[in-house]
């Protein structure tokens, strides 16, 4: 069994104490919120609580009025009100969702903040919105956005008028879907909803923004999952020039895809109050405020048709998947090109068609978080699969086996698998070990119960590893020696508090041959490197490491050499250990350190540094049909779940969860284990607890008393299993992790409550309601 | 509003300030005497990442008013290292299973795991689940953590 642990590296495949945990125990490490500089005063944001409404007038001359109050900005202020990225800094007159800034204020205290907030006079006239996925596309529906187009003999018209997203339409065409359907013995359709979800990272968004001669013009600490990304909202909101706008990332206490655009707007906002006011600003979200303005997991409704022969082989596949993108939005595109790539699931289907695109409402934004559509696509997929074995009378575990992707198989955009793809081997043996169908009998024995109720559920999955053809996938790396012989590691991928200082820590020392405690790796500061994108898509080490890798194996050649001469031998006779360099087979008397090494390239002048810049690969799929080369390649999962329904209250207690993973090359099992704990938990909630409640736009929970996820007693029993396989595609092997964690966990949990209650589940959460109903209730209904 | 002295002793040693009535005792913490070791992620009395010891008892700061802390004695994540400038067992056992990732909740975590084993020597998983319910964490689903603290239980008794 391709089980971790037998790949001959000497750092990769290893145990590692993060490097940066020591900081963080201490209580040493510094996130935004924490710093502090001389002169610093407090921003604030006026937001208003209507979902879609025209501002008639706002009067701030009460909050100037206010001593201590340094500046109250509203639309007619600032250079502009539209951010480069769709979302506004400021309401441009419209508001179209509960929490839209209407103004902002910078002030002496955070006390006088809220004095002048409280003392803005804002008269609204609310409008008639859109909320609902279903709402957007209704006949006569409201037009929210100009830009929003309809649909034609059911799909999205550039020429038609609505609420659609036209830029995140995807279709997917492969084989002919009309004779795949009628040579199909068995056709079953169905339909599956999730709702809005929240990161909920412990750390709220901060910023402090400075005017910095030094830097140019403005530097901001900010806790940006993608500093550059960040830089982009700060130059942009104050009109100045990118070489001149720092922006320097903070510990992050935690993103998982979140801290993007509302960091990137605070922060423009918190530059615009800098430069009204001449003063440091800092700005830190409530948690109200991080609920209302950041990113939520979009909710889908899916819609899907399969056609199958009658021993189990699926020939068709339709399908329609559409997401709420909220009032403004620049990443459903993106996150519908994933979306669409994988609308088959992780099976073989010659025909397919299906089509993917996004509608605006009247919303907070929907953007990345852990998966980018795929926990919501598993989980609807992964339903319907075990709807249509239960339907057939066939075992779902053949049926999964029978389909799933293997080797030379052709994906959904007929992408050949080249590389080895081991997902038969990794069901038969999450099958084995978790006892799947001793427990399955077992449980059975529990489905008259009328109290409670076992079930177990097995769900596979796979997932493009990197950005693949969303958009190019390169990066750059910077390792420098010293003189002292130690080492800085520089990119611009940033540490999310997922490991990459550790992981690429431990690739760079690979690639020289040194120990890990002498690098250092050095945050994200926009000023010290070129971009490398952004640190999403699980794309870090996969692809984002390859630079480092590049480089660092340069680097330790540059040293070798350095080593040889004053050895008095050839490179290719010295070797490393322990930060020595000595001659191979020598007894170990001719040696000498790295530090030596290093001191006499600094004093003869020899480059100290290499930057390796990793390009792209060919990938990308036609626009049209959706075909082609989608990912440099595929991380598989193989997920299972246990539960136990209390069938008098509902309540879904999640027993056991073992979740298997294919990581290519495990880079350090301490952290690909702490990955797959966490997103074990994570998805337990995403199936389980939690739903950002809206109603016409308002957001019914706002804090963690509402919004419940796992604490330590809900957790389950936890197994992380780690595959390895040979793929050459990604960094030594490696392949995507920190999403694959999380993405069909909440599929295996729903369908282990299906098995225990023989109720098949078609929305998410299984809150209680819905469990033992089949729907929610929690909307004006009553539960008898 | 009449400003307020306040005297206390934080991790060992004596301060004092002046504070507003209603200020909270994690904002004087960590602003007034630089304490950011505290954090705070809801301020609401649910995450715990403001946890703190005051008089041998765990509190969310948050949901404290510093005037409630005259003559207090208080003990904070800063305070947590030996007195030669060692890691406790706790933070050594956190750093060794691998029990933090974004670190945001650690120093909460850590502050509860040391409060549970200076009244327990010898927790069971459920009396540690129990312990370190009130600290959220969303990165590692609490399975290292929980190691960290049955390690540190193992290293304290030796
Ligand atoms: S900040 Fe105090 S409990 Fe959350
Ligand atoms: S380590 Fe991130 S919240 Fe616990």
């Amino acid at each position: 069994m391709p089980l971790m642990g037998t790949k001959n590296y000497r750092h990769l495949n290893k145990r590692l104490n993060r490097v940066d945990s020591a900081d963080k125990i201490t209580g040493r490490a510094l996130y935004a919120a924490d710093v502090k500089v001389p002169g610093m005063i407090f921003g604030g944001s006026l937001r208003c609580k209507y979902a879609y409404a025209i501002i008639v007038e706002i009067d701030t001359s009460k909050a100037k009025a206010i001593p201590g109050v340094y500046a109250v900005l509203t639309a007619k202020d600032v250079p502009k009100t539209q951010s480069w990225a769709d979302y506004p800094y400021l309401s441009d007159g419209t508001v179209r969702f509960v929490g839209e800034t209407v103004a902002i204020v910078a002030a002496e205290t955070t006390d006088l903040v809220e004095d002048a907030l409280k003392a803005i006079e804002v008269e609204y006239e609310e409008l008639d919105g859109v909320y609902t996925i279903e709402g957007a596309l209704e006949k006569n529906a409201v037009q929210i956005r100009e830009k929003g187009v309809g649909l034609k003999d059911g799909l999205p018209d550039k020429d038609k008028k609505g609420n659609i997203f036209y830029d995140s339409y995807y279709p997917i065409r492969k084989g002919d879907i009309e004779k795949g359907f009628s040579e199909a013995d068995f056709i079953l359709e169905r339909e599956y909803k999730t709702p809005f979800v929240e990161h909920s990272y412990i750390e709220r968004e901060a910023c402090v923004v400075m005017k910095d001669p030094d830097a140019g013009i403005v530097t901001a600490y900010a806790s940006a999952q993608n500093p550059f990304f960040t830089r982009r909202y700060l130059a942009d909101a104050i009109q100045a020039p990118f070489n001149k706008c720092r922006v320097v990332q903070k510990m992050l206490g935690g993103s998982f895809g979140g801290k993007e655009e509302l960091v990137g707007l605070m922060v423009g906002r918190a530059a615009l109050l800098v430069m009204a006011t001449d003063r440091p600003v800092k700005m830190v979200a409530t948690r109200e405020e991080s609920f209302m303005e950041s990113a939520k997991r979009h909710p889908f409704n899916f819609k899907y048709k399969a056609g199958l022969t009658k021993d189990g082989k699926i020939i068709a596949w339709e399908g329609t998947q559409i997401a709420n993108a909220g009032a403004y939005n620049n990443q459903t595109q993106y996150l519908n090109c994933r979306a669409a790539i994988h609308s088959a699931g992780v099976y073989n289907i010659p025909n397919i068609k299906t089509d993917t695109y996004g509608v605006f409402t009247n919303n907070i934004h929907s953007g990345a978080m852990r998966g980018y559509s795929s926990p919501q696509i598993i989980f609807a997929q992964e339903q319907f699969l075990n709807e249509i074995a239960k339907e057939m009378g066939i075992d779902e575990i053949d049926l999964r086996r029978k389909n799933i992707l293997k080797q030379g198989d052709l994906t959904a955009t007929s992408q050949k698998l080249t590389a080895e793809t081991i997902t038969l081997e990794m069901i038969d043996h999450m099958v084995n070990t978790t006892e799947y169908y001793r427990k399955k009998e077992e449980y059975s024995n529990t489905h008259k119960s009328k109290e409670k109720r076992k079930g177990i559920a097995l769900v596979s999955c796979y997932r493009g590893s990197g950005y693949g053809a969303e958009t190019p996938d390169a990066g750059g790396s910077l390792v420098t020696a010293i003189e002292d012989g130690t080492i800085l590691i520089n990119t611009g991928l940033a540490e999310n508090g997922q490991g990459l200082k550790t992981a690429y820590t431990q690739i760079a020392a690979e690639g020289i041959g040194c120990t890990t405690d002498i690098i250092n790796f050095v945050g994200v500061d926009t000023h010290s490197i070129p971009d490398s994108g952004m640190t999403v898509a699980s794309r870090g080490t996969v692809m984002g490491a390859q630079s480092m890798r590049k480089a660092s194996i340069d680097l330790g050649t540059l040293l070798r050499e350095t080593a040889a001469m004053l050895l008095k031998t050839d490179p290719d006779k010295v070797d490393i250990d322990n930060n020595e360099f000595y001659i191979i087979g020598s007894d170990g008397k001719n040696k000498v350190s790295l530090a030596d090494v290093c001191n006499t390239r600094l004093w003869t002048g020899k480059a100290m540094a290499v930057y390796n810049w990793s390009e792209p690969g060919d990938l990308g799929i036609d626009h049209h049909t959706g075909q082609g080369d989608a990912f440099p390649t595929y991380s598989y999962g193989v997920v299972v779940a246990e539960v136990e329904v209390d069938m008098e209250t509902g309540f879904v207690d999640v027993l056991k969860v073992s979740s298997g993973h294919d990581v290519g090359t495990c880079v350090n099992p301490d952290t690909v284990e702490g990955q797959i704990y966490g997103g074990i938990a994570m998805g337990q909630g995403f199936g389980v607890t939690e739903e950002v409640p809206v109603n016409k736009g308002q957001l019914e929970s706002k804090n963690f008393d509402s919004y419940i996820f796992p604490t330590s007693i809900d957790v389950p029993e936890m197994e992380a299993v780690i595959f390895e396989c040979d793929d050459s595609a990604g960094t030594y092997g490696a392949k995507s992790l920190g999403e694959p964690a999380t993405e069909a966990v909440g599929a295996a949990i729903a369908a282990a409550v299906a098995n225990a209650t023989g109720v098949p589940v078609r929305e998410l959460p299984c809150n209680l309601e819905r469990t033992l109903l089949g729907k929610s209730l929690s909307k004006g209904g009553m539960i008898k | 509003m009449n400003k307020i002295k306040l005297v206390m002793t934080v991790n060992k040693k004596n301060v004092e300030t002046e504070i507003e009535p209603y200020a909270r005792l994690l904002d004087v913490l960590r602003d007034k005497f630089g304490f950011t070791g505290v954090k705070e992620g809801c301020g609401i009395g649910e995450c715990g990442a403001c946890t703190i010891i005051m008089n041998g008892k765990k509190v969310n700061s948050c949901m404290v008013l510093a005037a409630q802390a005259q003559g207090a004695d208080i003990l904070t994540i800063e305070g947590v290292e030996n007195s030669d400038g060692s890691m406790h067992p706790v933070q050594e056992a956190f750093l060794e299973k691998g029990a933090v990732q974004c670190g945001f909740c650690t120093p909460g975590m850590v502050i509860s795991s040391y409060h549970l084993l200076n009244e327990n020597q010898d927790p069971t998983d459920q009396e540690i689940k129990e312990a370190i319910s009130g600290n959220l964490c969303r990165c590692t689903g609490y399975k290292q953590i929980i190691n960290a603290v049955h390690m540190a239980a193992d290293n304290m008794k030796k």
